[in-house]
C-alpha cells in the first residue's frame, strides 16, 4: 500500500491505496464519492470524468499515486452550499439530463470546456464534449444546456 | 390553482438529484457484510459440459460456489417459455452461457478467481445463420425444437395468389439487418438479500420490476410475498434491461441465499456486451405487385428474425415486427409470413422498436425500389398509396382517427428543403468525389402491447393522499431517462388541480406499488399515464375535492375516516376494439404515431464513408405532454438509430461477440451527429391521457432507411443491408462498377 495525499472537493485527504488502484475506485469506494460513474473502463465513454487540478481526466485511466499531491474535483464539489453550477441548472432546465449516468462526467466535461472557451462555438462545443458518451439524449439537449450557460459577455 | 402543466417544460422530477451526483445508481448500494459476485460463463460454444474443475492455489474455501444443483426451485428463466435455464447444466446452448457463480468480499480475488474456473465442453453442431436456422432437413441443423422454430406467424388480407397472377409489374427485394447492443451506459447489476427465513429482496438497474419478480418466484418456489424487486436509479435500458434482468437477479439471489450474505453482481462493460441481449439480426424478402399508375395491389413479405439460442422474448418482438411490415399503406391484398428461428448466438432480445426497425428498414428500401420500377418519384409513389382514415391496415384495423399522411409528408420535405436538394445534388454531384443525397421514410409505431396483450396484463395504478396534502403515485412504471416521473407528475398535477411540485412518485417496489405492467413498448405515457390520470380523477370524487381545493378536501377525508385516502384504476380496453390472436387480424394497437424522417448525407467516394448532415423528424404523436422530453426521446432515438444504420457493426466470431468494447464497437459520439431537428403534429387521442400516444420507440423506425435511401440518391447505388459501414459501401459500389 501507498500513502498519498490529495485534495478532493476542497478537503485534504490522506489515503491508503494500492499503487496500481484505479483513481476511479479509491473515489467511489474509499471516499464513497459515487456520483463518478464506471461506464466502459478503459478510457472511451467519459462517465468516470473527474477534474484534476483543472483539467478534465478519465478517473478509470489514472493510477490512484497520480493523484498525489493533486486537486481532484468531482461531480460532488460543483454545487456549493447546494446552490447548482451554471452548468447543472442549465443541464436541468434544457433536458441535457435524462438516465443521468453519464451527467456527472458530461457536466464536469462541459465545465471544462467553458473554461478553455467561455464563448464556444457550436463546432468547439461538438469536439470538446465527444470524449464523453450519452446513450439517451442524441446530444442536441446537451449542446443547448451549453450554450445556455455561457455567462454574457 | 395550478396552471396548466401539459405542455409545459416543467423541470424534471429527479433533476437536480442526477446533475449533483446524488442519484443512487445498483453500484452505488453498499450492505455491510457484502459479497462480490462473478458469473463463469461457457467459454466455448454450444456443447455438452464434461469438466468443471478449480485450479489449485486459489482460497476456494472462501469462496461461494453456486452451480445448477444448488437451486432451490426450478432452472428456468419465467417468461414466455421455460427453455432458457438460470445456470446450464450438462449442456450449453451458445458462448458464454452462465455456468457457475462465485462469490467473496474481495472483489479484485473474485476476478481473478473466475478466470480459474475452467469448463470443458465437447462440441455439438451450431448454426449461425437465419438461412441455416431454415435447413431443417439437415439433422445436423436442427438445434432447438423440432424444427429451430420459436415461433410463426401468417397475416393473410384479400386475395393475394389472384392479385399476382393478374399484376401489371412485379417487384422483388431482400434486405438484412444486423444485431445492435443497447449500449446503455450504466452496464447491468442487481444487489440481493436472500435466505429462507425471510425470502428474496433484490435492488438493480431494470425496466420491469414485476418481470423479475415473476421470474424469482419458481427459482427459490418461495411465495409472492417472499419475492421483493425495487428498482434503483436506473441509467438507461432501451429494452436491454426488459429481460435480462432476471437472469442477473437470480444470479445474485442465488450466491446470496447459498452465503448468507448480501451479493452485489454488476457486469463490466465487457461482460454486458458479450453475454446480454441484442437487437435480432433480420432477413426481409418482400414481392410486391403494382399497377402501371403506380396503386400497390399486392405485397407478399417473408420476415424472418434470429432469436439466438433461447427463446426470450423472440415471439413477441417477432409479432411487433410482423405487424409494422406493411407499413402506412393501403394495399388490398397483403400476405405476411414471419418466423423466429433458433441460432446458437447468445439470445437476442427486446430493444426499442421491438422487431419495427427492422421490417420497416426493408420495407422503406423496397418502397424506394418499386416507386423507381413504376417510374414515379420516392413521394409521388408514396402519396398514391398512403392510408387515410377510414381504410383498413394489413391486419385490417380500420384507421379511426384523422390522418393525414399527405400533409405530414409534404411538411417534412418543405421543412428539409427536399425538392430543392434533390435538384441542387443531382447537379453538383458530377465531378465532385463527395457526393450529397437526401431521402426519407414514412411509418408508423403501435403503442401499448399488441392485440390482446394490455386486456391480458390488467395494469393498476394506485394514487393516495398523504397526509401533507401531496399527492403520492404508485406504479411499477420504472424512470430510465425518458422522463416517467416527471410525466405522471404532469398528468396527477393536471387533473387534482394541484401544483407539480406537490406531486410524489413511490420507487418502483413489488412490495408497495401494483403491477402497471412493464416499462417497454411505448406504453408508459399512454397506457400508464391514462391510468395515472383515471385514479387521480376516482382520488378527487373520493375526497369530494372541488377545483383548487384538493388539500383541504384530503385533509377532510383524513379526519372523517382516520386513513389517506387511496384510489386505483384497471385497464379497459377502448369500446370498440377487437382481437383475433389465431387470424392475426383486427386492432393490433390503440393508436399509431405517424412519421416522416427526411435525411441528407454526404458520401466520400475515395474512404466510402457516410455523413449525416442534417436529419429531420416529423412525427404526429396524439399530444406533446412536455416538448422538452418529447423532442429528448425522439433526438435520442435518432441517434441510436444513426448508429444501427452505419456505425454500429456487431462483429461475431463462432457466435461470440468479438468487439465487446466501446472501442471497436463505435457508438455515436456528439461529433458524429448531424443537427437533429424535431417536429411534431398534435391530433389528440381519445384514449390517451390529454390526447397522448406514446413515442418512444417510434424515433427507431425510419431513420436507417432514410438515411440509405439518401445514399442511393447520392451514389446511384442501392445497398440493403446495415449496418452499412464503409466495408459494405465499398463492396456495393464497386459491384456496381465493374458488374
Amino acid at each position: 500500500m501507498a500513502e498519498i495525499r490529495c485534495n478532493v472537493n476542497g478537503v485534504g485527504r490522506t489515503l491508503n491505496v494500492l499503487p496500481m488502484a484505479r483513481l476511479l475506485d479509491v473515489l467511489r469506494e474509499q471516499l464513497r464519492l459515487t456520483g463518478v460513474k464506471e461506464g466502459c473502463g478503459e478510457g472511451e465513454c467519459g462517465a468516470c470524468s473527474v477534474l484534476i487540478g483543472g483539467e478534465l481526466a478519465n478517473s478509470c485511466l489514472v493510477p490512484a499515486l497520480q493523484a498525489d499531491g493533486e486537486h481532484i474535483t468531482t461531480i460532488e464539489g460543483i454545487a456549493i452550499d447546494g446552490k447548482l453550477d451554471r452548468v447543472q441548472q442549465a443541464f436541468i432546465e434544457h433536458g441535457g439530463a435524462q438516465c443521468g449516468i453519464c451527467t456527472p462526467g458530461m457536466i464536469l466535461a462541459a465545465i471544462s470546456l467553458l473554461k478553455r472557451h467561455p464563448h464556444p462555438t457550436d463546432e468547439e462545443i461538438r469536439e470538446g464534449l465527444a470524449g464523453n458518451l450519452c446513450r439517451c439524449t442524441g446530444y442536441m439537449r446537451i449542446f443547448e444546456a451549453v450554450v445556455h450557460a455561457v455567462k454574457p459577455a | 390553482m395550478s396552471e396548466h402543466l401539459i405542455g409545459r417544460p416543467v423541470l424534471r422530477k429527479e433533476g437536480v438529484a442526477k446533475v449533483t451526483g446524488q442519484a443512487k445508481y445498483v453500484d452505488d448500494l453498499h450492505l455491510p457484510g457484502m459479497l462480490y459476485g462473478a458469473t463463469v460463463r461457457n467459454p466455448a460454444g454450444r456443447g455438452r459440459i464434461r469438466d468443471i474443475a478449480f485450479d489449485p492455489g486459489v482460497p476456494w474455501e472462501e469462496f461461494t460456489v453456486v452451480t445448477a444443483a444448488d437451486i432451490p426451485g426450478e432452472n428456468y428463466v419465467a417468461l414466455i417459455l421455460h427453455d432458457q435455464p438460470f445456470l446450464a447444466k450438462g449442456v450449453v446452448n451458445h458462448a458464454e452461457e452462465p455456468v457457475v457463480l462465485i462469490a467473496h468480499p474481495d472483489r479484485y480475488l473474485v476476478e481473478e478467481a473466475r478466470r480459474r474456473v475452467h469448463i470443458t465442453v465437447d462440441p455439438l453442431p451450431q448454426v449461425f445463420s437465419i438461412a441455416k436456422s431454415l435447413e431443417t432437413d439437415k439433422k445436423e441443423n436442427i438445434i432447438w425444437g423440432e424444427q429451430n422454430l420459436f415461433k410463426m406467424f401468417h397475416v393473410e388480407r384479400g386475395d393475394v395468389n389472384q392479385a399476382f397472377h393478374r399484376a401489371a409489374l412485379i417487384v422483388e427485394g431482400e434486405y438484412e439487418t444486423g444485431a445492435q447492443e443497447q449500449l446503455y451506459i450504466e452496464t447491468n447489476g442487481m444487489l440481493a438479500v436472500a435466505n429462507p427465513k425471510d425470502g428474496v429482496t433484490v435492488w438493480g438497474s431494470m425496466q420491469c420490476p414485476y418481470y423479475i419478480h415473476k421470474a424469482l418466484l419458481p427459482l427459490f418456489g418461495l411465495p409472492h410475498e417472499k419475492v421483493r424487486v425495487v428498482q434503483c436509479e436506473t441509467g438507461g435500458g432501451f429494452g436491454g434491461k426488459e429481460e435480462y434482468p432476471s437472469m442477473i437477479a437470480g444470479h445474485a439471489a442465488l450466491l446470496a441465499w447459498k452465503s448468507g450474505k448480501p451479493v452485489k453482481l454488476i457486469y463490466d462493460r465487457a461482460e454486458d456486451m458479450v453475454a446480454t441481449t441484442k437487437r435480432h439480426p433480420s432477413r426481409t424478402r418482400h414481392r410486391t405487385a403494382v399497377a402501371r399508375d403506380g396503386k400497390l395491389f399486392a405485397m407478399e413479405i417473408e420476415f424472418n428474425i434470429d432469436g439466438g439460442a433461447y427463446c426470450t422474448l423472440s415471439p413477441v418482438v417477432l409479432s411487433r415486427g410482423t405487424i409494422h411490415a406493411a407499413g402506412p399503406y393501403n394495399c388490398p391484398n397483403v400476405r405476411i409470413r414471419s418466423r423466429a428461428l433458433a441460432t446458437n448466438f447468445p439470445p437476442h432480445g427486446a430493444f426499442r422498436g421491438f422487431g419495427a426497425p427492422q421490417s420497416i428498414f426493408a420495407l422503406e428500401r423496397h418502397m424506394n425500389k418499386v416507386a423507381a420500377a413504376v417510374g414515379l418519384a420516392p413521394d409521388e409513389f408514396r402519396r398514391r398509396n398512403f392510408l387515410h382514415e377510414g381504410e383498413q391496415t394489413a391486419t385490417g384495423q380500420v384507421i379511426r382517427e384523422r390522418l393525414n399522411l399527405q400533409g405530414l409528408l409534404a411538411r417534412a420535405l418543405d421543412l428539409s428543403g427536399y425538392c430543392a436538394k434533390r435538384t441542387q445534388f443531382d447537379k453538383s454531384n458530377s465531378g465532385s468525389p463527395v457526393k450529397q443525397g437526401v431521402g426519407f421514410a414514412t411509418f408508423m409505431h403501435g403503442a401499448g402491447f399488441t392485440g390482446s396483450g394490455e386486456v391480458a396484463l390488467k395494469s393498476v395504478v394506485t394514487v393516495e393522499a398523504t397526509r401533507a396534502g401531496h399527492v403520492r403515485i404508485l406504479t411499477a412504471s420504472t424512470e430510465i431517462g425518458q422522463g416517467t416521473n416527471t410525466i405522471f407528475s404532469q398528468i396527477a398535477a393536471e387533473a387534482l388541480d394541484l401544483p407539480y411540485d406537490q406531486i410524489e412518485l413511490a420507487q418502483p417496489d413489488t412490495a408497495e406499488v401494483p403491477n402497471s405492467g412493464p416499462t417497454v413498448a411505448s406504453r408508459t405515457v399512454m397506457v400508464v399515464g391514462k391510468l395515472v390520470e383515471a385514479a387521480c380523477v376516482s382520488l378527487k370524487q373520493l375526497v369530494g375535492a372541488k377545483n383548487g381545493d384538493f388539500a383541504a378536501a384530503a385533509a377532510r377525508y383524513f379526519e372523517q375516516f382516520g386513513k389517506v385516502a387511496r384510489a386505483s384504476s384497471e385497464y379497459q380496453p377502448p369500446p370498440g376494439a377487437g382481437w383475433n390472436d389465431e387470424t392475426y387480424q383486427g386492432d393490433a394497437y390503440g393508436a399509431y404515431a405517424w412519421a416522416v424522417y427526411v435525411a441528407t448525407v454526404s458520401v466520400d467516394t475515395r474512404t466510402y464513408e457516410t455523413r449525416v448532415d442534417d436529419f429531420v423528424a416529423l412525427q404526429e404523436i396524439g399530444k406533446v405532454i412536455h416538448p422538452v422530453l418529447a423532442a429528448g426521446q425522439i433526438e435520442g432515438g435518432v441517434a441510436q438509430a444513426i448508429g444501427f444504420a452505419l456505425y454500429e457493426n456487431c462483429v461475431w466470431k463462432d457466435g461470440r461477440m468479438a468487439n465487446a468494447q466501446m472501442t471497436n464497437y463505435i457508438m455515436p459520439t456528439s461529433a458524429d451527429l448531424p443537427p437533429i431537428r424535431v417536429f411534431f403534429e398534435e391530433n389528440p387521442y381519445a384514449y390517451g391521457p390529454a390526447g397522448a400516444k406514446g413515442i418512444g420507440e417510434l424515433p427507431m423506425d425510419g431513420v436507417a432507411p432514410a438515411i440509405l435511401n439518401a445514399v442511393e440518391h447520392a451514389t446511384g447505388v442501392s445497398v440493403n443491408r446495415i449496418p452499412m459501414t464503409p466495408e459494405i459501401l465499398m463492396q456495393a459500389m464497386l459491384e456496381e462498377k465493374h458488374g
